[in-house]
């Protein structure tokens, strides 16, 4: 049985394994003794109460568990939180520094790329993912970056934009002017 | 020379209905500032203090006799706390529940299962993984039983029986349903030059929202209140509804819908998991929380279409249509469980041909019961309109290929005309406004259409496939009125409270419900537009049944239509009260008072005035005589009509001949939907619809193979476009408001699932059309489209689905 849930349980039978583990998340080290089977995605919601993470499927689909594991997108829904001993895990909540948002989030509310906001965590730190990898990508290059991630609401447009808002904006230049360029060239050219 | 004196020296500059973020602004949306924290408050992130966990044990078959169900294995599981059953249920009266559809559906099967993945059993225990151990535990023995995957099944002689549970139930025939003037419409076909005959399979999709569904129940034996935080499109429904089956009293019901995770429709039932929960808490006095897993939400709850036509259109030789005939079936799976208006057996199916002047029109459908999932729910439409539509611009693209006429002209012809409106269509709907030929015309010149035909016939030279498809369609959202629509006898209007507080800050609440939408948003703006207060000075609050106002809630495109329209008659019951308050203050006589956006002046003195915040101060502070404090109404919105709003939709496509697969070229959407609260929010909807149609044209469905077993219940099976997949959409926008609503807007989340699935179709079969090929049924699978384009021969996608 799981000490995330020990507030109410009987005593955990003996035959339960138990582990120790130690992860960095959000900057701030975090031990608990969790059963190996429990889910980084239940770690974080249940246990640590950063309930910014979703799970949207059983299957690493969907992507809206996306954390970043050591700064690489994983899916927490798919790993188990003793695999995250000793790592650094970020989540949505660790984003923004106090009242200033992340580039990403910036843009991602200036181009309109959430309707339901489910979605949006996982998406936006593979976006910050994609983007401290690459400061510069091209559309296409986002699209691909972005396609572990699903979202029912926007149509991805909007989340393109907003990926190269923030992008444009890491780099000190003017992020509207790089939107509006996009979407110039969005026009009649799919293909 | 004399020099007229300003009537205005000395009256504050007009308000910028822009800058405070009314009408018309792409104000950035508020919803965000939580969401982009991870800050949201959806149902999975509550916790209560001693809650426990259920998990839903569900059927493996798709038809089968409960022969004996045994759970003891899992009450020796530690941290087990209750084990439900139906046998349990029923003891209780809760065996079976009704369906928004005046049939019944049981809560957890007692006598057979009836579809795969059904609700069998219950666990309630200290954590969620105990509770999967616990489910997996119980052994059900079954007894199987035939399974019945399609309409031709179902009808067949001999087929068993479904609902043997029903009285009186001899076959598997849910309903026959008819409208329309069948007389006049064969006397019609009588005379025409031209039948054109269209018959296709619209598959079972589901809207699958990225949150599932899912309950939290909180039954306090002290105080007799229940507390449920459901995923819930309609709380108020939901309440009506438990204080029905589950005989509490309504005011001892609080159902709050916290934020959605989407909902499409999906959110709109009610499910047998939150009665379980509720009953669990009920039973064991703790909170209960019940997390639907993707298989649960996508294997057992609403779906949308599963509908085969039969269509006819019968033209003269210049391609005016005379009359239209249209044969439905649709299978509803195990349970009548539609979410529509009680009157309509096949929701709104005759919207049908409402773009078009079509003077006869008859239509048949009948509903069966097979043994899959209950569902028809109005998956991001309003009920079955994008059957109705899809089936139209199928049936219009057949009928101009069969008359041998350009699809652009031929719709030319047949379009209801400008100055038509109000105009009464074939089945008797009445559309309220449009410019339906000017839509087309800006699609068609934004994509170039005479270029590309060109383009196209020189590709073909080439060996190379290009197509393009048109979509105009119009669609009915915002039911009521109250005439014609309700649900479970509940008539369907929607609600709004406005409370401005004595600072000129406000409060509003509504009866809808927002999933993404952005109500917190745009219902700002609508306040804004009329009072002149500052959008950001309004706080908009919902899903809450023990503070908002009784309404219908979101689905069907309602909220802009019905309680957006009841947000402006609050707002002007607030500015009447407002208006005798300035009157007392400026001292004049009411007459005398005008209006301005946010501030009221004496006629004679414009520059002699109070502003709408002045005149909340007063109502706290400084009232007339004779009138009573505050500053607040409510407005409940009955809508005269249904809003039509109106699409052109042109996509151009490529098949690969080698492989089947087509990629989109461009896809040009023309958007009337009246005018705009916040246009950045509808290009969002817009866009998000054309994705979710893509998604229904090229690859997500659910199917059944020939064992009854659902090919679907997952993301590896029930495929969603990425970012990588989906096309980029170009948009563009015609304003005709509509006549009738206060603000003049029409409903628009739902317009381009609803018309673009057509496009697609419409593009993929023009490209293929010069071998004979008239249907490919969706999804339009590269298998499909190259089964079609080498054997030139049309596809049905109809289950079982095919096996090697």
């Amino acid at each position: 049985m799981t000490s995330l849930f020990e507030e109410i349980s009987d005593p955990t039978p003996d035959d339960v394994p138990v582990n120790r583990v130690a992860i960095t998340v959000n900057g701030q080290k975090r031990t608990a003794d969790v059963e190996p089977r429990l889910l980084l995605a239940h770690f974080l919601r249940q246990g640590l109460k950063l309930t910014g993470t979703h799970t949207g499927c059983d299957t690493t689909n969907c992507g809206a568990c996306t954390v970043l594991m050591d700064g690489k997108p994983v899916k927490s829904c798919t790993v188990l939180a003793v695999q995250a001993e000793g790592r650094e895990v970020v989540t949505v909540e660790g984003m923004a520094s106090g009242s200033e948002l992340d580039s990403v989030q910036e843009g991602f509310k200036d181009e309109h790329a959430l309707q339901c906001g489910f979605c949006t965590p996982g998406m936006m730190l593979a976006a910050r993912a994609l983007l401290n990898e690459n400061p510069d990508p091209t559309e296409d290059e986002v699209r691909f970056a972005l396609s572990g991630n699903l979202c029912r609401c926007t149509g991805y447009q909007n989340i393109v934009k907003a990926v190269l808002w923030a992008a444009a904006k890491d780099r000190g230049e003017d992020p509207t002017q790089a939107v509006e360029k996009y979407t110039a060239k969005q026009k009649g050219a799919n293909q | 020379m004399t020099q007229t004196a300003d009537p205005r020296a000395g009256a504050p500059a007009p308000v910028d209905e822009i800058k405070i973020g009314g009408l018309g602004a792409s104000r950035r949306r508020v919803e965000d500032n939580r969401f982009l924290r991870g800050k949201g408050n959806y149902f999975d992130d509550i916790v209560l203090p001693g809650m426990l966990h259920m998990e839903i044990l569900r059927s493996p078959m798709a038809h089968a006799r409960i022969k004996s169900i045994d759970a003891s294995r899992a009450w020796a599981i530690p941290g087990v706390r209750l084990i439900l059953t139906g046998e349990a249920l029923a003891t209780r009266n809760l065996g079976w529940m009704p369906t928004l559809s005046y049939d019944t559906q049981a809560v957890l099967a007692t006598d057979k299962v009836r579809f795969q993945g059904q609700e069998v059993a219950a666990v309630i225990a200290d954590d969620p993984y105990i509770a999967k151990d616990a489910v997996t535990a119980i052994q059900v023995e079954y007894e199987p039983l035939p399974p019945i995957v399609n309409p031709e099944q179902a009808v067949a002689p001999g087929a068993p029986i479904i609902r043997d549970d029903k009285l009186g139930q001899t076959d598997n025939v849910v309903f026959d349903w008819e409208v329309g003037d069948q007389a006049g419409t064969e006397a019609a076909f009588a005379t025409a030059d031209v039948v054109s005959r269209l018959q296709l399979h619209y598959p079972r999709s589901h809207p699958c929202p990225l949150e599932a569904c899912g309950a939290i129940a909180d039954y306090d034996r002290a105080t007799g209140k229940l507390t449920a935080y459901l995923t819930s499109q309609a709380p108020h429904i939901v309440r009506a509804a438990v204080a029905l089956i589950a005989e509490l009293p309504e005011h001892q019901i609080r159902i709050i819908s916290p934020d959605l995770g989407g909902g499409f429709g999906n959110k709109v039932p009610i499910y047998p998991g939150y009665v379980v929960a509720i009953l669990a808490s009920i039973l064991t006095e703790r909170p209960v929380k019940w997390v639907e897993d993707r298989t649960g939400n996508l294997i057992s709850t609403g779906f949308g279409r599963d509908v085969y036509l039969d269509g006819q259109v019968a033209m003269r030789k210049d391609g005016k249509i005379l009359a239209v005939k249209m044969n439905t079936l649709s299978d509803h799976g195990a349970f009548f469980a539609d979410a529509q208006p009680s009157k309509f057996k096949i929701g709104l199916m005759h919207s049908a041909f409402a773009s078009y002047d079509i003077p006869y029109a008859h239509m048949a459908s009948r509903g069966v019961y097979t043994t899959k999932a209950p569902g028809g729910v109005a998956y991001r439409c309003s009920f079955r309109v994008t059957e109705a539509m899809f089936f139209q611009e199928r049936m219009v693209q057949a009928a101009a290929d069969d008359a041998g006429i350009d699809q652009a002209e031929f719709r030319r012809i047949n379009f209801v005309k400008d100055d038509d409106f109000p105009h009464r269509t074939p089945y008797g709907f009445l559309t309220d406004s449009g410019q339906y030929n000017k839509c087309l015309e800006l699609a068609l010149k934004e994509i170039d259409y005479e270029g590309f035909l060109k383009e196209q016939a020189e590709a073909r030279k080439q060996g190379r496939l290009l197509g393009i498809g048109i979509s105009t369609m119009t669609e009915p959202l915002g039911a009521g009125n109250s005439r014609e629509y309700d649900i479970l006898g509940i008539k369907m209007f929607d609600s709004a409270e406005l409370r401005v507080h004595m600072t000129g800050k406000a409060m509003l609440r509504t009866g809808a419900k927002t999933q993404g939408q952005g109500h917190e948003t745009t219902w700002a703006q609508i306040v804004a537009h009329e009072l002149g207060l500052p959008a950001e000075d309004i706080v908009v609050e919902e899903g809450d049944t023990d503070t908002a106002p009784f309404g219908m809630g979101t689905y069907a495109s309602r909220s802009t239509p019905v309680a957006g329209a009841a947000i402006a008659m609050a707002a002007r019951k607030v500015k009447a009260k407002a208006r005798k308050i300035a009157a007392h203050l400026l001292e004049v006589s009411e007459e005398d008072v005008e209006w301005e956006l946010g501030r009221f002046y004496v006629r004679s003195q414009p520059a002699r005035g109070v502003s709408i915040q002045e005149t909340a101060l007063a109502a706290y502070s400084n009232m007339p005589d004779g009138l009573e404090p505050g500053l607040e109404a409510v407005s409940y919105y009955d809508p005269p009509n249904l809003t039509w709003p109106f699409a052109a939709y042109v996509c151009t496509v490529e098949i690969d001949p080698e492989t089947g697969v087509w990629d989109v070229l461009r896809f040009v959407a023309v958007d009337d939907c009246g005018v705009r609260i916040n246009p950045l929010i509808v290009e969002g909807q817009i866009q998000g619809g054309l994705t979710e149609a893509y998604a229904m044209a090229s690859m997500q469905f659910i199917t059944f193979d020939a064992d009854g077993n659902c090919i679907g219940s997952n993301f590896m099976d029930y495929l969603l476009p990425t970012a990588w997949e989906t096309p980029g959409w170009e948009l563009h926008e015609v304003v005709t408001p509509s006549p009738h609503h206060p603000i003049g807007a029409k409903g628009v989340g739902e317009c381009a699932t609803v018309g673009g699935p057509a496009a697609f179709v419409n593009a993929v079969v023009n490209a293929l059309s010069h071998l004979g090929v008239r249907n490919i049924d969706m999804p339009m699978l590269p298998d499909r489209v190259y089964e079609a384009l080498t054997k030139r021969t049309d596809v049905s996608g109809a289950p079982p689905v095919k096996t090697d």
